[in-house]
């Protein structure tokens, strides 16, 4: 039993804080929202200096072989900067799936240009069709001689227009639910046929809807066998889960702190508004979600790698509905304690706010995870 | 980064496991499992049975006879005897008095007390809670007066929980009334058979076993070799008393155990003609609260994990009272609607020690409905006990700056 960061860890986590503090300041964060390309190709530089993108490619192809425990100190120290740039897009989950196929040519070649941080990729999964099921693909993928031919409809793709190549899922065979018959492909974001609609998401990240009207890839750009791709695509979504709860509690923390230090310079009747015990309260019950939330963010990053993968998604799935739960009251109280100025765009509490709304429906919102969790849990009773 | 205990700890564990296998009564585990309570001949039974085992001492160290663990193998104990269904040890002696002994008595007191409190010979309880001083505890007026070799104690306290059991009271009394508030309390030991003191019982809304009482302290001598520690200086141990329990006031053991139950009760009631637990809402709501004891265990461990180091303590045992309170209610109520309108009829002789349902008649309704209610309305103790769990939010606001 060991709560604490390893010293590398710690060392990461640390160098990420620092960095992100200095290059990425709530007015820099402000000025590459409203930039048109709404994220900093410099700053994923720096962060690709410090290791950020190397950190899940093995070793064999240039990366520094990390897993859970790291991505979660990763997401600890960068968390609160809200940086934009595509860490959990790219170098959590994109690398996390990729990983999985490095004997593949393609796959193995892109993983060495994502540890430089030369290359991003976005995983294009979710339909507008699927809401949070894993296994609901309609996205048709045929087999044309020497090339695949895609047909579908990807919905919000983090970061898809930034990406050099995106990782779609489509069906070689099945329908939509069926959990075989998933397969993957890597397309260059400039393959004929590729159409993105983009827009920004409520926390100021890039996405896009991602059309695929006929696009051909070579055979050689299909990962792995053909129809087995949802046991890897989920090992990948539970990695991201994972970070998604670090960085969660990480700025529910940032919440909390700059909530108490509201509360005790803000003046009303005379007095810090921090003295009302029903605001005292409020940040008692934020605290314990706080602190709930945390463990569950250990918990998630630890059985990433259970030998089991019914516990994996069990313990992700109970993560994810104690955070989404954490980070709607965390967030909302936060707003609601700063009075009107939680409302504004000027303070970084609406955007952390923002931030947790948004992770709060990432990857499946708190009632998706809850059902998951009975039906899984229930399964395992009954084998 | 690492959840799981260590070698050391789960070879530890397996011994607390086989040893529960091996030495807990049945009849007082499926009591317990079954969510009857304890009689008191169960209570001092297993205490015995663990003295004579050299356990009863969880949280005491060898010198005065006791295990020596460290904080994780005491919640290991305490979490695995709970699930297994061990009745709780009365903590007012054993965790209470004793370590305040230790610290604070003199080397008599230690000799004459704590080895009868050891081998659970002397029931002790606890005289601190006064009509006028409950979360305000530091506002208590009962009285002790220096005559001679003897206090002169007078006074009323309430909330004494299996008082009528006990042959002594650890006591918080007003010594200087002319000090401030918590500078003229001192912490005095008596003896529940010295003439004027009175108990009388409290009826609870459960209607159950008689549970809490009230104390009248009418001119009650107390010998002076009595007081613990400085005079005027009661409030510091008493203090030191409240910060022992930090590691298992969550009651991780108690609520698996609980849940558990919940989950055989559900699995038992029929409700549209499936099991209840099937029941997507109904499953979803034990799934909550499973989830969040999780949570709760993991909160746990992390503070155990920082026992012993030099941290200053933080709002950690507040949060672990509160979360796990909440989530013994939560069950409890569960448990309640689990029953059906088989929750209505009361059956107050179900929460007594060796209850069978009539003899030679269908019972009324099915085994577990007969206490649900009652443990519903029982459990809601567990918010206002302890430090109501609105004390217990202002704690977790100060230590969070406020």
């Amino acid at each position: 039993m060991d709560f604490e960061f390893s010293d590398e860890q710690r060392q990461l986590r640390e160098v990420v804080e620092g960095f992100a503090a200095k290059e990425y300041g709530f007015d820099h964060l402000r000025a590459v929202k409203r930039s048109g390309a709404g994220w900093d190709p410099a700053v994923w530089r720096g962060l690709a200096d410090l290791g950020v993108a190397a950190l899940n490619v093995p070793v064999s192809l240039g990366g520094l072989g990390y897993g859970p425990a790291e991505t979660l100190a990763l997401m600890d120290g960068c968390g609160p900067s809200l940086l934009l740039e595509p860490i959990i897009t790219s170098a959590v989950v994109a690398t996390e799936l990729l990983r999985r196929y490095e004997g593949s040519a393609a796959a193995a070649q892109l993983l060495r240009g994502m540890a430089s941080g030369d290359r991003i990729a976005a995983l294009a999964h979710f339909e507008p069709g699927s809401r949070f099921e894993t296994s609901w693909v309609e996205t048709r993928a045929t087999s044309a001689g020497e090339e695949f031919r895609l047909d579908g409809h990807k919905a919000v793709v983090a970061h898809a227009g930034l990406a050099d190549v995106i990782i779609a899922s489509g069906r070689t065979a099945g329908e939509a639910g069926d959990g075989e018959g998933l397969s993957l492909f890597l397309v260059p974001r400039d393959t004929p046929g590729v159409k993105l609609t983009e827009y920004l998401t409520v926390d100021g990240q890039r996405a896009a809807d991602v059309h695929f009207e006929g696009a051909r890839v070579p055979r050689g750009n299909r990962l792995g066998g053909e129809g087995d791709a949802l046991p890897a695509i989920e090992a990948a979504l539970d990695l991201g889960l994972a970070a998604l709860c670090a960085e969660a509690v990480s700025i529910m923390q940032a919440l909390v702190r700059a909530t108490v230090e509201y509360l005790n310079t803000r003046q009303q009747f005379g007095q810090p508004i921090g003295r009302f015990q029903a605001l005292q309260h409020r940040v008692a019950d934020m605290t314990v979600h706080l602190e709930q939330a945390r463990s569950m963010s250990y918990l998630a990053a630890m059985r990433c790698n259970s030998p089991t993968v019914a516990e994996r998604r069990r313990a992700l799935s109970a993560a994810k509905v104690v955070i989404s739960e954490a980070a709607r009251f965390v967030g909302q109280q936060s707003v609601q304690l700063h009075g009107g100025m939680g409302m504004t765009d000027e303070l970084k509490v609406s955007h952390w706010f923002k931030r947790l709304t948004a992770i709060e429906i990432l990857f499946g919102d708190g009632d998706f995870h809850l059902q998951r969790y009975a039906a899984l849990t229930a399964a395992a009773s009954t084998v | 980064m690492n959840l799981e205990f260590t070698a050391e700890e789960r070879v530890f564990r397996d011994e607390v496991r086989a040893f529960l296998r091996e030495h807990l009564p049945a009849d007082i585990r499926d009591k317990v499992l079954d969510g009857r309570e304890a009689s008191r001949d169960d209570y001092l039974g297993w205490q015995r049975r663990l003295y004579e085992h050299g356990w009863a001492g969880v949280n005491w160290p060898k010198q005065f006879g006791g295990t020596g663990w460290n904080a994780v193998q005491q919640y290991i104990f305490e979490e695995e005897s709970a699930e297994a269904g061990a009745p709780r040890l009365i903590p007012f002696g054993l965790k209470m008095v004793a370590p305040v002994l230790m610290a604070f008595g003199t080397p008599a007191q230690q000799r004459r007390f704590l080895p009868s409190i050891l081998s659970s010979e002397a029931w002790w309880c606890q005289g601190y809670s006064e009509p006028g001083a409950g979360s305000d505890l530091a506002s208590l007026r009962t009285r002790a007066v220096r005559e001679g070799d003897h206090f002169i104690v007078n006074g009323q306290k309430t909330w004494n929980t299996l008082g009528h059991f006990a042959d002594w009271m650890f006591c918080l009394v007003r010594t200087d009334p002319q000090a401030k508030q918590q500078s003229g309390i001192s912490f005095l030991l008596i003896d529940m058979k010295s003439p004027g003191v009175s108990v009388r019982p409290i009826a609870l809304l459960d209607g159950g076993a008689r549970e809490v009482n009230d104390i009248f302290l009418e001119n009650v001598r107390v010998p002076v070799e009595n007081l613990v520690g400085d005079e005027n200086r009661g409030w510091t141990y008493a203090k030191f008393l409240l910060g022992h329990e930090r590691t298992t006031i969550a009651g991780i053991g108690t609520t698996k155990r609980e849940l558990a139950r919940l989950k055989r009760t559900a699995g038992q009631e029929r409700h549209d003609g499936r099991a209840l637990l099937d029941d997507p809402l109904f499953a979803a709501r034990v799934a909550r609260i499973e989830i969040d004891l999780m949570a709760l265990e993991i909160t746990n461990l992390r503070v155990l994990s920082t026992e012993g180091a030099s941290r200053a303590p933080g709002p950690e045992a507040s949060i672990l009272k509160i979360k796990g309170t909440e989530l013994q209610q939560a069950i409890s109520e569960l448990m309640m609607h689990a029953a059906g309108t088989y929750a209505l009829p009361l059956r107050l002789e179900a929460m007594d020690a060796g209850w069978q349902s009539d003899p030679g008649l269908p019972p009324v309704g099915p085994r577990y409905a007969a206490t649900a209610t009652a443990a519903y309305l029982n459990q809601r103790k567990l918010s206002i006990f302890g430090g109501t769990n609105e004390i217990q939010k202002n704690i977790v606001a100060k230590m969070m700056g406020l």
